[in-house]
């Protein structure tokens, strides 16, 4: 079997079903919370705030936020394995490609202890 | 692998392939996943300016008002309904639904058309 040290779970099987779980758990999110909004024009601070403070609201804000990260880490590793690749850049390939790689971990952890501060912040 | 097709060239070059629309729907798919990863330091943003005080969530609304705010909106809407109309077209695929030639062309079509009026729908409620 082949295994990647660079990608989510080191296992193709294992990626491919967190990002099935992941994009479900983004989607009825996604859904429900253009739904709130559809159906609250006029939303204000006070009931806005009261929402994404409330236990349910921080539990599932942080929880959507690491899927966000795993997600992004599988579909953009998939998307720089398939490209940036030794037909694409020559000998330049695996330098350039761990190097884009790294820099979207990096930016993918920032978002999550970004978003991770901004949801318990103000709890 | 038959030995006989080992000897027929392969070729990998993207620049050169004629894409079939499966494929012009798959690559926009992954174009609009790359456009989210991009955008979200804005979403990030617009979250923490949300929660922070009854003054940001006045002057974010303030900012949201504003024609440029609306387009950038409404461009991040548009790769976010498709990526996920797209996506839910992979996890019906993934259920065998689909998966032949022509079904995989009805099922972009249909991802095109679906995202389309969508996207229009977010337009109106963006504006």
């Amino acid at each position: 079997m082949v295994t990647s040290v660079t990608s989510f779970g080191r296992n193709g099987l294992s990626d491919w079903l967190v990002q099935r779980a992941s994009a479900v758990l983004l989607a009825l999110y996604t859904v429900g919370m253009v739904g709130y909004l559809l159906c609250n024009p006029g939303l204000e601070y006070e009931a806005w705030k009261a929402l994404m403070t409330s236990t349910p609201m921080l539990i599932i804000n942080t929880l959507v936020v690491l899927a966000v990260a795993a997600h992004a880490w599988i579909g953009l590793w998939i998307v720089t394995t398939d490209y940036l690749t030794r037909t694409q850049l020559g000998g330049a390939a695996t330098g350039s490609r761990l190097l884009v790689q790294s820099l979207v971990v990096l930016v993918l952890l920032v978002y999550v202890l970004w978003g991770l501060l901004m949801i318990w912040g103000g709890a | 692998m038959a030995t006989v097709n080992d000897k027929r060239p392969v070729n990998l070059d993207l620049t050169t392939i004629k894409f079939p629309v499966s494929a012009l729907t798959s690559i926009t798919h992954r174009i609009a996943g790359i456009a989210l990863f991009v955008a979200l330091p804005i979403l990030l943003w617009m979250l923490d300016r949300s929660l922070a005080s009854p003054e940001s969530f006045a002057q974010l609304k303030d900012l949201l008002a504003t024609p440029l705010a609306k387009l950038v909106i409404w461009g991040i809407l548009a790769a976010l309904i498709y990526h996920l109309v797209a996506g839910i077209k992979h996890l019906i695929m993934d259920m065998g639904i689909g998966e032949t030639l022509e079904g995989g062309r009805r099922g972009a079509f249909t991802v095109v058309a679906v995202s389309v009026v969508l996207i229009l729908l977010a337009g109106v409620w963006v504006w």
